[in-house]
């Protein structure tokens, strides 16, 4: 503390401690109260009728053959959407972050895209493109395969929801690489593809779980681009968002809640265990191991 | 000293003729560009291009084209149907309200966690955080949860006639919620990088909590500010998931623009709900090019 306002303040800084900068009561107030009204007064709630919910009556309710069924639908879903954008979010970053090309900063800024776009306008678009009569739901049409209204429309959905977590886990990382590695160890004799899969994507691991681990989470959450183009039918596209929706019409407050609580665990799981590999990918980047 | 310099000099000196006979025999070096190097960077290109292109630009047009598939009448008919109008005032009021909300909660809550040391700052920015790890459907239903039929102050909204579930203050809540954290994020990683010892130094030779914030800190934050106003904006204006728990769709009165393309595409009426969708995509678009221009003078101010 600066030798200027023990003085000052003489025994009061003894009592209590001095804070330099005004404005603590009134930031921390404001943020407190806002934050109760948004956020904490209706977690309670949550907290509170989840608490009026018997054990076995939750059981009974997650236990449902249509509700384990759209678990199944949302776990394999977002899995398989997760898994296409880590592939081709390493991709994107590396064309981005290693080549030069023009147009290269609109493929950029493009990425943000489904951050941007309404996912109700993303789900409409989809589902007539990838429609048996859409433009590229013709193509796999021709061949029998239908993609709208299956688990396929679902993963295409969700790709599109995840694109921007991998490539912007993976840009900063790349930037920041140091190709002396690659240098060294391509001349200790290491072919390219030898040095992608042991130097490179080592480094790149930890920043690629993190984008896949935030991904996974929010497609499991997503609703909006989804509900259009699943076509929604119980036990093979129906999933979980849609079945609490769905409870909430009927005003099944005590089932939406018992499910809910299934897919809170879950986002918080995935959300720790990003966080483990966080604090290892943020000493990477600050250049310590 | 000196014979260990000249030796790592001389090493280096030794790898890079290595390295030039290397490549002069077109074998492996990093940054030589080899036929095999150049087919990988085209391939990689046009992987990406392809992938982009049929996932993010191609619905983008066919939203367009879907939209003037009737003409440029049809078109103007269904984007000035004043239900659509209605909801365009809804989307602007709930997406101007979030980001007023959020912005003055951002800029508090970052003054507050970044200025000063206190217990339990970990467990207040993870609660800050929290809203947008939460599936927008889990968002609605905790505010239906908080003021529904079932909720211990329905009696008393009830009383005062406020309305919350099925009403335009739900829709507003369910809007601020999800997009609660996206002005505090851009800010607290700024402040914390600057450290405290400018606000410190004025607040000692007197100056005011305000002055101190609009002299030194606010100049700091300006462009983070601002990028996480056109980010909460985007969010906002495009919510789906928790406002359509909260809604009710009543037409004209609880229905804003995402909510409106549902109606109309579940109405089977296609080329309208593609030509209200064409005045959010225009508004994405814009977005994402306000939002390259902060991120461009942002990082050129420094």
């Amino acid at each position: 503390m600066p030798a200027a306002s023990r003085t000052e303040n003489g025994d009061s800084a003894m009592k209590k401690k001095v804070r330099i900068i005004p404005g603590f009561g009134l930031s921390m107030g404001v943020t407190l109260s806002i934050l109760s009204l948004v956020v904490l007064i209706p977690l309670a709630s949550l907290v509170i009728f989840t608490a009026k919910l018997s054990l076995s009556e939750i059981w009974e309710v997650i236990t449902r053959k249509r509700v384990l069924a759209s678990f199944e639908v949302s776990l394999l879903t977002a899995f398989v959407a997760s898994l296409v954008n880590a592939v081709m979010g390493v991709v994107l970053a590396w064309v981005l972050v290693r080549y030069d090309f023009p147009l290269k900063r609109l493929l950029d800024g493009m990425i943000e895209l489904p951050f941007a776009l309404p996912t109700a306008v993303a789900g409409i678009s989809l589902t007539s493109l990838y429609a048996d009569t859409g433009l590229v739901g013709k193509i796999f049409a021709r061949f029998g395969i239908s993609i709208a209204y299956t688990r396929a429309g679902i993963i295409i959905a969700l790709i599109f929801i995840g694109i921007p977590f991998v490539v912007r886990q993976v840009q900063p990382v790349l930037e920041k690489f140091d190709p002396l590695y690659e240098e060294a160890a391509g001349i200790l004799g290491a072919s390219r593809t030898k040095i992608f899969w042991k130097v490179i994507l080592p480094e790149l691991a930890p920043a690629i779980f993190t984008g896949f681990g935030l991904a996974f989470g929010r497609c499991l959450g997503e609703y909006g681009s989804v509900v259009f183009i699943a076509g929604n039918h119980p036990y093979e596209t129906e999933i979980t968002p849609l079945i609490i929706m769905s409870e909430l019409q009927e005003y099944d407050y005590s089932s939406a809640t018992a499910i809910a609580l299934v897919m809170l665990v879950t986002a918080f799981l995935i959300l720790f265990l990003v966080n483990l590999i966080q604090i290892r990918n943020s000493k990477i980047l600050n250049g310590g191991h | 000293m000196s014979t260990i310099v000249k030796k790592r000099s001389g090493v280096s000196a030794a790898k890079k003729q290595e390295k030039q006979v290397i490549s002069r025999e077109g074998n492996i070096s990093i940054h030589e560009d080899t036929k095999g190097s150049r087919a990988v960077k085209y391939l990689l290109i046009g992987i990406s291009v392809v992938f982009l292109f049929v996932m993010l630009v191609l619905p983008l047009i066919t939203v367009v084209t879907e939209a003037f598939k009737k003409g440029v009448s049809a078109y103007l008919d269904a984007v000035g149907d004043p239900d659509t109008l209605s909801a365009v005032r809804l989307t602007l009021e709930a997406t101007v309200i979030a980001v007023i909300i959020n912005t003055v909660f951002g800029v508090f809550a970052a003054w507050a966690v970044t200025k000063f040391r206190f217990k339990g700052k970990k467990l207040l920015v993870t609660l800050i955080d929290l809203p947008v790890t939460v599936s927008p459907i889990i968002a609605g239903l905790i505010y239906v949860l908080t003021f529904g039929r079932q909720s211990a102050i329905y009696p008393f909204l009830e009383e005062h006639g406020l309305e919350v579930v099925y009403a335009v203050p739900g829709i507003i809540l369910a809007t601020v919620f999800v997009t609660f954290p996206f002005i505090s994020r851009e800010i607290i990683p700024v402040l914390e990088s600057q450290g405290t010892d400018e606000e410190e130094a004025a607040a000692m030779m007197g100056a005011k909590g305000f002055t101190i914030f609009r002299k030194i800190t606010l100049p700091h934050i300006k462009w983070a500010l601002l990028y996480g106003i056109v980010l909460c904006a985007a969010r906002a204006m495009g919510e789906f998931g928790a406002v359509s728990v909260l809604s009710g769709h009543l037409r004209g009165k609880t229905v804003t623009l995402p909510l409106h393309v549902e109606i109309l595409f579940g109405d089977n009426k296609f080329m309208p709900a593609f030509a209200v969708s064409s005045i959010l995509v225009v508004l994405a678009v814009v977005i994402l090019i306000i939002r390259s221009v902060v991120e461009y003078i942002g990082k050129g101010r420094g």
